[in-house]
């Protein structure tokens, strides 16, 4: 949702600049390239004097009627020589300048990456997915293209500007210059272009972020559309952005039209203008038929620089303006800071302490204020509250994915700030309220954080999350591949393949954030005592709004608006007659007074 | 219909990835789409064809004025050329012009329409697909395949330019000098045997990167949804090898790629030598007698030009093939028939009372794996029936019928309606009187506002407000700093699982739908606001039909009806005190939940 502060943020310079620097590190490739790129220019550039020189032997044999096959055929010789070195160079030139991209692309890709897989929660619950993919995909394609036409084919444009004006104002300097006059027009045309086509690039690139978020968010949430019968506002929806699509883009292709439209036209007059000056230059005698020939084809081989150049802007306006949204990415920082001299632990003892705990997702909003909360090596946990007050949010706090605003927390007496990120994380297993599950093996699903798991202990930890015999049904048995996040699961199924993948980390301690929400209550019981024996010798800190899941907890805390209310155990709280034991009746009493009534 | 990469072979996925360059099927589809275009397309053409002879005529022009003025020391005549030069330049550029924007007017039309029946085809879609498909999947029909087409638009236009202007570069040549032409044209086949040999070595070369290519992109995506839970297990280190591995074969296959494409290179330039070299050979013997000196000008100016088209041609050509083949992926989804026939028959669903009957239903998502086996069960005007059952019993299954997100087979039994089997009317006037809460919240992007109102668009905000109310979401709705402006982050991350289901449940509640159904929509909230929702249920329910599946006994206990469900079957009917009376699953659950509290405190 953040695309629109995009604009302006990074100075434009500062894109092209850091894009060349990216070139510069293969420099070895870059120098060859325009090793290559001037000695292709300098070939072709030489082959119009030969044919000029063949046409001024050809005409001043023109009234003897003698031709000078001889002198004819070392011209051909010449051209066709130099034409092959011309190929071969080129060829050169253009694979290495490819290739350079392509390398620049490939260090993006994995910066992008990494980035995305490192970068902290905050981040991720700014940017859509949707947005993230296509700036992966689309942007860094952009910037590989530009890096190619910026760095390879404008110098190798300019070059050829320069060397021609040159030569033709070798040959005849009034005509040269005259010849040469159209150039600056579209200079200055192109600059005026520029601006407003990156203007013009980024609304569209902003639209299309929206149109497929739109088509995003359909497809994701097919069964929502489909309930509410709204495939037609869907459609509306998308339409409109479609419509608005289609407008700037053509507006796009208008101005780029327009724009080499233009400088092709004032090409083709300047060659009119060679044609007629030529002309009476060699009517005056004051100019030879080759020299003519030389400035028309000349000019006729400027004709491929001057269409390319509108391209050319093209694509710089492209590269900014992708360049910028890559850029946005790439130079996010997380909000985590790691400091240098961290401290590695192995196996932590698994006692936790929130001291003074205050935590906000933005500043002014704090959703836990002045949490105090201990659990000690092996303890049993539980939190207990309505949504929002606040339970994920610790959950999230303890392996640090975001950072406290005020207190501290501590894990076996050291501030979690102070542990290095990955073994405080290792120690740690999370299980989330929703599960994302991989498009890929159950087997690999379960093994995800540890790639070297064997196989036993893959049917171990399926076997204590109750979903090993669920699992044999099924055709394929573990190495069944599952659909994009697991839609072919049913919920309950979801969360206990979660269970199973923290499980076979073995971490001395384990979060359930709400994990047996969406299970029924056997299935639960079932998880429950599986979970028992895991539970044993680690720390556990329970998350459930179920008096069931709860109760046996060594210590039950009540959440409220980020405040903890009541603790105590499971009886303490029923006889403190609060809150708890108001949840307690609400979950219980019913069935309790219905079944005195009808059993007994 | 399966899109799984994993689920295709190698070979598929070169048929997949790797179509024709040209491919009759996807262009006979594409044809529909241009006509709404005609004349648009006719435009274009026109402008084109007067662009293609103007341009081809400037050699041409340049020739008349030094054979017919400059020879001859004619200022005058050449004055009147040059006016003729320039006023054709006039012509050119603004022919140019036009067919530039008619034709990118044309193939963005055509795109946008592409794109929009694209969607609404997915739209009209079953929930079967849907759950086969990834989103991922989709997403790159929806935007990377459409946007292939939108290339090829431009590069049709400017192929079909340059073949153009090829001919029109055949017709001055053979004007001018009949006999040279010919001798020049001797260089075209050999550009074509250049071309197949290296189109066979291209082919191969192209057919692996672009699968490298979707592999690394693959990963990247997956990655960038996954986020969160690679860092929860902490593998980033191996994640990174095993994309560093990908990306480093993409950038191998992407470099011979290079090569080959512009392998191409050196030999049409060695060609055009050739070619000058004939010219100017047998140019110089025809000198004099059969030729002038512009002639031979004008020839070395438009041999170098008649070799960019076939360039053009051979850049293009895989650009070609990656189209149609992203032309035959989005076909593909289109002729995938929408399963639900909604026959010009099905009439519009009037006012209902919310009788509902599930007469003899059977359903398997899967061939002979019955998940739904003989259901038969009514529900009358304005009671409530609750579903119990195990996980995976059926419950999701039977509600998603009534819905008709999936098709009910004639011979499968029927869902009836106040008597009307809802498989003859249309969705939308099924659907408009129902609304569900789904186990799963989903919510769009957008404020909360926007989620509540949904498609209901015109609702006021105390309508809104009222529906909040009722479902108690409001207060924690208006504790937030925006109140029901907040905006919804990605997949409502901003906020908690139990808020979200808040939500969507305000949103069913808002439409005052005749049928209410619930499926575990309180699964994730607390008793407090359960307890408090319930109530207001019982408001809501009072003039409603309503069906609730959840698993907590205690939500239940009131139905008016309790059917209990057991592997795909409908084992017990009955009110909560019969059912115990009965003594059976129902009685056995129900003393599940109870115990697992009871047991407990002992
Ligand atoms: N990523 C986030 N960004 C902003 N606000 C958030 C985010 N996650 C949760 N919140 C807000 O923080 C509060 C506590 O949420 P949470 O910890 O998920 O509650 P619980 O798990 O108890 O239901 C809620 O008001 C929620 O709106
Ligand atoms: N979309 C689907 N495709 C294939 N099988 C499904 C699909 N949805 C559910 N199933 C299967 O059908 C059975 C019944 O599922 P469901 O109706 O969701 O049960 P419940 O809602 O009672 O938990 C389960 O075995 C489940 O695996
Ligand atoms: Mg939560
Ligand atoms: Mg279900």
């Amino acid at each position: 949702m953040h695309q629109t502060i995009v604009i302006n943020k990074i100075p434009r310079m500062n894109i092209i600049l850091r894009l060349t620097k990216m070139a510069t590190c293969h420099k070895w490739n870059l120098i060859l390239a325009y090793l290559c790129m001037l000695g292709a220019t300098t070939s072709f550039l030489i082959t119009p004097k030969f044919i000029g020189k063949a046409v001024d032997k050809i005409s001043s044999s023109y009234n003897e009627g003698i031709i000078p096959t001889s002198l004819i055929i070392e011209t051909i010789i010449a051209i066709v020589l130099l034409m092959s070195i011309r190929g071969f160079l080129s060829f050169w030139q253009t694979s290495l300048g490819e290739n350079l991209s392509h390398k620049i692309a490939y260090s993006l890709r994995n910066m992008f990456f990494n980035k995305v897989q490192t970068i902290s929660f905050d981040f991720h619950d700014r940017w859509h997915t949707g947005e993230l993919i296509s700036r992966a995909i689309s942007d860094i394609e952009n910037v590989r293209m530009s890096i190619n036409m910026g760095l390879m084919r404008a110098p190798y444009f300019l070059a050829m500007f320069i060397i021609v004006s040159i030569l033709l104002i070798n040959l005849h300097w009034l005509l040269g210059i005259i010849s040469i006059a159209f150039m600056p027009i579209i200079s200055l045309n192109s600059i005026n272009v520029r601006l407003k086509m990156r203007r013009l690039l980024h609304k569209i690139q902003k639209t299309t972020a929206e149109l497929s978020t739109i088509s995003q968010e359909n497809f994701s949430g097919a069964k929502v559309v489909r309930s509410f019968a709204s495939s037609k506002y869907e459609q509306s929806k998308f339409d409109s952005k479609n419509q608005e699509i289609f407008y700037q883009t053509v507006d796009a292709e208008k101005l780029r039209a327009k724009n080499a439209t233009f400088m092709r036209f004032a090409f083709t007059v300047s060659i009119g203008i060679v044609l007629l000056i030529g002309g009476r230059l060699v009517i005056n005698e004051e100019l030879t038929w080759g020299e003519l020939t030389q400035f028309i084809i000349y000019m006729q081989i400027l004709s491929m620089p001057v269409s390319m150049a509108a391209w050319l802007v093209n694509a710089y306006a492209r590269a900014v303006s992708s360049g910028e949204r890559l850029f946005e990415i790439l130079d996010s920082k997380s909000k985590l800071k790691e400091t240098s001299n961290t401290l590695k632990i192995n196996k932590s003892n698994g006692h936790i302490l929130f001291k003074d705990v205050s935590f906000g997702y933005d500043e002014n909003n704090l959703v836990l204020k002045n949490l105090n909360l201990e659990i000690k090596t092996g303890e049993k946990i539980a939190i207990i509250g309505p949504p929002g007050s606040g339970k994920t949010t610790i959950a999230n706090l303890i392996p640090r994915f975001y950072d406290v605003t005020g207190g501290k927390i501590l894990l076996d007496n050291i501030d979690i700030k102070q542990i290095n990120l990955n073994s405080l994380r290792r120690n740690i297993g999370l299980i989330q309220q929703d599960i994302f599950l991989f498009a890929t093996t159950i087997k690999e699903n379960i093994s995800y954080g540890k790639e070297d798991a064997t196989m036993e202990e893959v049917i171990q930890a399926a076997k204590t999350a109750q979903i090993h015999n669920y699992i044999q049904t099924l055709d394929k048995g573990y190495d069944t591949i599952l659909g994009e996040r697991g839609t072919d699961l049913s919920g309950g199924q979801r969360q206990r393949l979660g269970i199973a993948r923290a499980v076979i980390l073995n971490p001395s301690i384990l979060i359930m954030d709400d994990t047996t929400s969406s299970v029924d209550t056997e299935t639960e019981t079932l998880i429950n005592q599986s979970l028992e024996s895991i539970m044993k010798n680690r720390t556990t800190l329970i998350i459930s709004n179920r008096i069931s899941t709860v109760q046996k907890a060594n210590k039950i805390f009540v959440l409220e608006q980020g405040e903890i209310i009541e603790e105590g155990l499971h009886q303490e709280l029923l006889e403190k007659n609060g809150i708890y034991k108001n949840i307690y009746n609400l979950q219980l009493k019913p069935t309790e007074t219905q079944s005195k009534n009808t059993i007994k | 219909m399966k899109y799984r990469p994993q689920g295709t072979s190698v070979d598929n996925q070169i048929e997949e990835i790797f179509g024709k360059a040209y491919d009759h099927k996807v262009i006979s589809r594409l044809v529909p789409f241009l006509k709404p275009q005609k004349k648009l397309l006719f435009m274009a053409i026109s402008a084109m064809l007067i662009f293609v002879i103007t341009q081809s005529s400037f050699p041409y022009i340049i020739k008349i004025g030094i054979d017919n003025h400059i020879l001859t020391k004619d200022i005058e005549g050449l004055t009147w050329v040059f006016v003729a030069f320039i006023s054709i330049a006039f012509i050119n550029w603004g022919s140019g012009y036009l067919q530039e924007t008619f034709a990118s007017r044309m193939s963005q039309g055509v795109l946008q329409n592409l794109r929009s029946k694209l969607f609404s085809h997915l739209q009209k879609l079953p929930m079967s697909f849907y759950d086969k498909t990834e989103v991922g999947r989709l997403m790159s029909r929806m935007h990377g395949d459409v946007g292939q087409l939108q290339e090829v638009g431009a590069l049709i236009v400017a192929t079909s330019g340059e073949l153009l202007s090829l001919i029109g570069i055949i017709i001055f040549l053979m004007i001018m000098s009949f006999k040279l032409a010919i001798i020049t044209l001797i260089v075209v086949p050999a550009l074509f045997i250049l071309l197949i040999v290296w189109q066979k070595l291209a082919k191969k070369l192209y057919i692996e990167n672009r699968i490298s290519h979707s592999v690394t992109i693959n990963n990247l995506a997956e990655t960038i949804n996954g986020s969160k839970i690679i860092q929860i297990l902490t593998r980033q280190k191996t994640n990174m090898q095993l994309f560093d591995t990908k990306n480093s074969h993409l950038l191998k296959t992407s470099k011979s790629a290079t090569y080959v494409s512009s392998g191409v290179l050196p030999g049409v330039d060695f060609l055009t030598s050739i070619a000058i070299s004939l010219v100017i050979f047998f140019g110089s013997q025809m000198i004099g007698h059969s030729l002038d000196i512009g002639v031979l000008i004008a020839f070395v100016m438009y041999v170098q030009r008649f070799f960019d088209p076939l360039r053009q041609i051979t850049m293009s050509y895989t650009q070609f093939q990656r189209a149609m083949a992203s032309g035959n992926r989005i076909f593909e989804i289109m002729d995938i028939k929408p399963e639900i026939n909604e026959s010009i028959r099905s009439k519009e669903l009037k006012s209902i009372e919310g009788n509902i009957a599930f007469n003899n239903l059977t359903f398997s998502y899967t061939h002979n794996n019955p998940v739904l086996k003989n259901i038969n069960l009514e529900v009358k005007s304005g009671e409530t029936l609750a579903i119990v059952g195990h996980t995976g019993s059926g419950k999701t299954t039977l509600i998603s019928l009534l819905s008709r997100l999936y098709n009910i087979p004639l011979e499968s039994g029927s869902i009836e309606i106040d008597g009307i089997n809802i498989q003859n009317v249309t969705r939308d006037s099924l659907l408009n009187q129902m609304s569900i809460v789904l186990q799963e919240p989903f919510l769009f992007s957008g404020t909360i506002m926007d989620n509540i109102k949904y498609r209901l668009t015109e609702s006021s905000r105390e309508e809104v407000i009222n529906a909040s109310k009722t479902v108690n979401a409001h207060n924690f709705i208006s504790d937030l700093e925006l109140g029901y402006d907040t905006r919804i982050l990605e997949r409502g991350s901003n906020l908690s699982t139990g808020q979200r289901q808040l939500i969507s449940f305000a949103r069913a509640i808002l439409s005052n739908p005749k049928i209410l159904i619930l499926d575990e929509a309180t699964a994730n909230i607390d008793s407090t606001t359960e307890d408090l929702i319930q109530n207001a249920l019982k408001n809501l329910v009072h003039k409603r039909t309503a069906i609730i599946i959840a698993h907590r006994l205690s939500t239940i206990r009131d139905a008016d009806k309790i059917a209990v469900m057991d592997q795909g079957s409908l084992i017990e009917v009955g009110n909560h005190i019969e059912l115990i009376k009965s003594n059976g699953l129902y009685k056995k659950l129900y003393d599940f939940n109870y115990d697992s509290i009871e047991l407990a405190n002992k």
